[in-house]
């Protein structure tokens, strides 16, 4: 007779916000999870009745590591309100801005959330322990003693470009606040080449580009084989995710979606079940609040969408509503990106499985970092010093409807607002880690995480089962956007 | 250093902001910057390596005083809502409120530090009707209270200190810390809201790059226009409380230098201005928030004049992104 005995696990550290999973454990496998997000701050209802401007102060305070993805959320979304246009320079400014948010997240996951569980004692007697606890330690590694400050240093383009990180006002909706002079591009070019250079000297041990053009499995094993384990930590983690079997772990549902970013990466939905690319509608999205602790009945899209706490909800378990497209669960992030944008050695990663996997997802970032420090050099390069950088801002007594999508780190976010007469009538936000750690729907289908959870090793006598721990991170959940 | 100071963070209901900017504290990340104060960081949930019942288990020693804690960090406002059961924000794996965590940890510790606007005084969740019931640990707004009660006072007999800002200063976190562990850190240093006095003695304004079109009431008009964000788009920084512009962000950055407003970040109910953020609030044509210590009558006739004497090449340039007209050079001298 099968046993059934549930575990609850949480809180999760290094991950961003607060999470909780409750894990159904048959023979040391997890039968089903639940994920729960446990706190719920009300922004959008903080939103309501401001003055349309006001969401460009208030929507980057959601999230203090996606924030700028949050800015130009809103900026677009009051762009497009009252039809306002960029020129060259503020588009360029905005997405190195967004570019830098982006690559930094991505550094910042691998080396601060995601590695160190490669050096915990657990693993110790692996081939490869020695070399992940000497470079992941949690905090006291020597990946992040080169890698924090090349980070902090990396972010002094935020200093120039938005005075700050996070929580800055420079993006709006008619382009950048901060005119770039000639010195000034000459500085952002050293300083995204002082950061190319530690990515190739500590993280890769290689070109960006050569990396980047790694396009089957097969060139990933063989470029992963040509050095020691531990010539750059992305081979590191390469010998660890062969020798765990990573490509097999954390499966995610087979539709992966991007709304496209910068130009460079292209928009669409990607079945990986056999459909292939199609394109990805942002009018098909609907939240379900069956299982969230939100007053309401069918699912709504989000221009419909309502925010109504109710903390005693029957059958409820997570404040996050539960996205989806056209009913389904989707994975957004990286992968999604990439995969979506046709990289071949993306598709060919969740080709092999038919989803997104531990290491799939991990590479997937990885991959993205290598083509995004390059464009960034290009997009300095086409800087105009002297030409305009803002338009006039738009009329603010503005009615109307209008969609911000944007491609933060961690996947597609979408913030719907409603104006009328210059004030906010209505805002709705779908973050990333809302699409991948939703609760299950009406229909009882259970969210991207709460798939890939599924069939994940959780052996006796584990509090927090380490497998589990490296699915969760993996999607580098950003969980204070979850909610918001 | 005789032991290491024990610092405790938690991420009550934050964005996370405080402790992304942080980690780029003095370039070298937040643990290597307290490390040379000798400060050690006993939990963070972003930073450390334990998870799940690990954690767990040092909070649990703390909050029973089988482990001493030097500091309490809270990151975020403490939500009591709904209904004052906290019940809005619950420690995951725990089942019990971080509104409770919080007040079981602050009894342990011999200093409390609120890290961030929220923290000190509910910040942004409590914008608007405040439906979450957000709080900071001894204020709610600018009223002395908060989720520990008016007469708080830590282990050591201080009260909280409000390292406030939207997100603060990664330095304001790392020195007050190491003013706070090198026992230097007096009563006499706090201003009347809890600020460090390091940081609040000075305005925003100070060192502004804008300091020029400011003196001239050289206005910018319009977003990335050069002149000063007074008098036309809601700039605060001649009242907000920090030394922004005297030790700059990321580098080289501030608000100002990048060509948007001071909200005053530092300061309780920043979130919830009469107006539009980037809009100045006025009154027959004059701003309504005035520098604070300066009568009204004479900063409207410095005004006046100032802007009579206002040189073609200031007023032209506080109109455009970049410089327009440059500085005039004085002949050179025939011998």
């Amino acid at each position: 007779m099968t046993v059934t005995s549930r575990l609850i696990v949480g809180p999760f550290n290094r991950v961003e916000g607060d999470l909780e999973v409750t894990l159904d454990i048959q023979d040391a496998v997890v039968a089903e999870a639940r994920v729960t997000a446990p706190l719920y701050r009300g922004f959008e209802r903080i939103l309501l009745a401001r003055p349309v401007s006001d969401a460009l102060v208030i929507a980057p305070r959601i999230c203090g590591i996606c924030s700028v993805s949050q800015s130009v959320a809103a900026a677009r979304a009051l762009a497009r309100v009252s039809g306002t246009d960029q020129p060259a320079n503020g588009r360029l400014a905005a997405d190195l801005i967004l570019a830098a948010e982006n690559a930094a997240d991505h550094l910042t996951h691998f080396v601060l959330f995601f590695m160190p569980d490669f050096a915990r004692s657990c693993y110790a007697g692996r081939g490869w322990f020695e070399a992940a606890r000497r470079r992941f330690a949690a905090d006291l590694g020597e990946a992040s003693r080169s890698l924090l400050p090349a980070r902090a240093r990396f972010l002094h383009l935020m200093g120039i470009l938005a005075g700050k990180w996070p929580h800055s006002l420079a993006l709006q909706p008619g382009g950048v606040t901060k005119a770039v002079d000639a010195a000034e591009r000459l500085r952002l070019l050293s300083i995204i080449g002082e950061f190319r250079e530690a990515l190739e000297t500590v993280v890769f041990a290689d070109r960006l580009e050569n990396f980047a053009a790694l396009d089957s499995l097969a060139a990933l094993a063989a470029w992963a084989d040509a050095r020691p384990m531990d010539h750059g930590d992305a081979r590191l983690f390469l010998h660890i995710g062969r020798d765990l079997g990573l490509d097999r772990l954390g499966r995610g549902p087979g539709l992966l979606a991007s709304s496209g970013s910068f130009g460079l990466f292209a928009a669409g939905l990607w079945n990986a079940d056999g459909g292939g690319l199609g394109p990805f509608d942002p009018a098909r999205i609907t939240e379900d609040v069956a299982c969230a602790w939100m007053a309401g009945d069918a699912p709504l899209p989000p221009f419909a969408g309502l925010t109504l706490p109710d903390a005693d909800k029957p059958g409820a378990y997570s404040w996050c509503k539960a996205p989806r497209l056209d009913g389904k669960v989707v994975e957004v992030g990286a992968l999604a990106r990439q995969v979506v944008d046709g990289h071949p050695l993306a598709r060919a990663l969740v080709g092999a499985g038919g989803g997104g996997s531990v290491l799939a997802r991990v590479v997937g970032r990885l991959l993205e970092l290598a083509r995004l420090i390059p464009a960034m050099e290009d997009w300095t390069r086409n800087l105009r010093p002297g030409e305009p950088f803002c338009l006039a801002p738009p009329d603010t007594a503005v009615t109307g409807a209008a969609i911000g999508m944007v491609e933060a780190a961690r996947g597609t976010l979408g913030h719907w607002l409603s104006a009328r007469d210059g004030r906010i009538a209505a805002y709705q936000i779908v973050a990333p880690t809302t699409w991948n750690f939703s609760p299950r729907d009406a229909a009882g289908r259970p969210g991207a995480l709460e798939q890939a959870l599924v069939g994940t090793p959780a052996l006796p006598g584990e509090a927090s089962p380490i497998a589990v721990q490296h699915v969760v991170r993996s999607f580098d959940p950003c969980m204070v956007c979850t909610v918001h | 250093m005789a032991r290491d100071y024990g610092v405790l963070w938690l991420q009550a209901g934050s964005c996370g902001g405080c402790t992304m900017s942080a980690l780029a504290a003095d370039d070298v990340g937040l643990t290597r910057a307290l490390g040379r104060f000798g400060i050690r960081l006993l939990w963070h949930p972003a930073l450390s390596e334990e998870s799940g019942a690990d954690a767990v288990a040092i909070l649990d020693d703390i909050a029973a005083g089988r482990v001493a804690l030097d500091c309490l960090c809270v990151e975020g406002s403490v939500l009591f809502g709904p209904e004052g059961s906290g019940r809005f924000q619950v420690l995951s794996g725990t089942g019990r409120s971080m509104k409770d965590w919080v007040a079981a940890l602050a009894a342990k510790a011999r200093h409390v530090v609120a890290i961030g606007a929220c923290a000190a005084y509910g910040g942004m969740p409590a914008a608007g009707d405040n439906s979450t019931d957000a709080r900071g640990l001894a204020f709610s707004g600018g009223d002395p209270g908060g989720a520990l009660g008016r007469d708080f006072r830590s282990v050591s007999g201080l009260p909280v200190i409000n390292v406030s800002g939207c997100a603060p200063h990664p330095g304001w976190v790392v020195e007050t810390l190491a003013a706070l562990a090198a026992g230097e850190f007096g009563p006499e240093r706090l201003d009347s809201l809890g600020r460090p006095r390091a940081v609040a003695d000075h305005l925003a304004h100070h060192g502004c790059s804008r300091n020029e079109f400011y003196e001239f009431k050289a206005s910018a008009a319009r977003p990335s226009d050069r002149g000063c964000l007074m008098e036309n788009l809601g700039c605060r920084a001649t009242q907000a409380p920090g030394d922004c512009n005297i030790r700059r962000w990321n580098g080289s950055g501030s608000c100002t230098d990048a060509g948007f407003t001071c909200i005053n970040c530092t300061s309780p109910g920043f979130e919830s201005p009469a107006g539009p953020f980037q809009e100045t609030a006025k009154i027959a044509g004059i701003p309504v928030g005035l520098p604070v210590d300066m009568p009204k009558a004479w900063f409207v006739a410095l005004a006046a004049l100032s802007k009579s004497a206002t040189p073609n090449r200031v007023r032209t340039n506080a109109h455009a992104d970049h410089v327009l007209v440059p500085p005039a050079r004085r002949p050179p001298k025939t011998p």
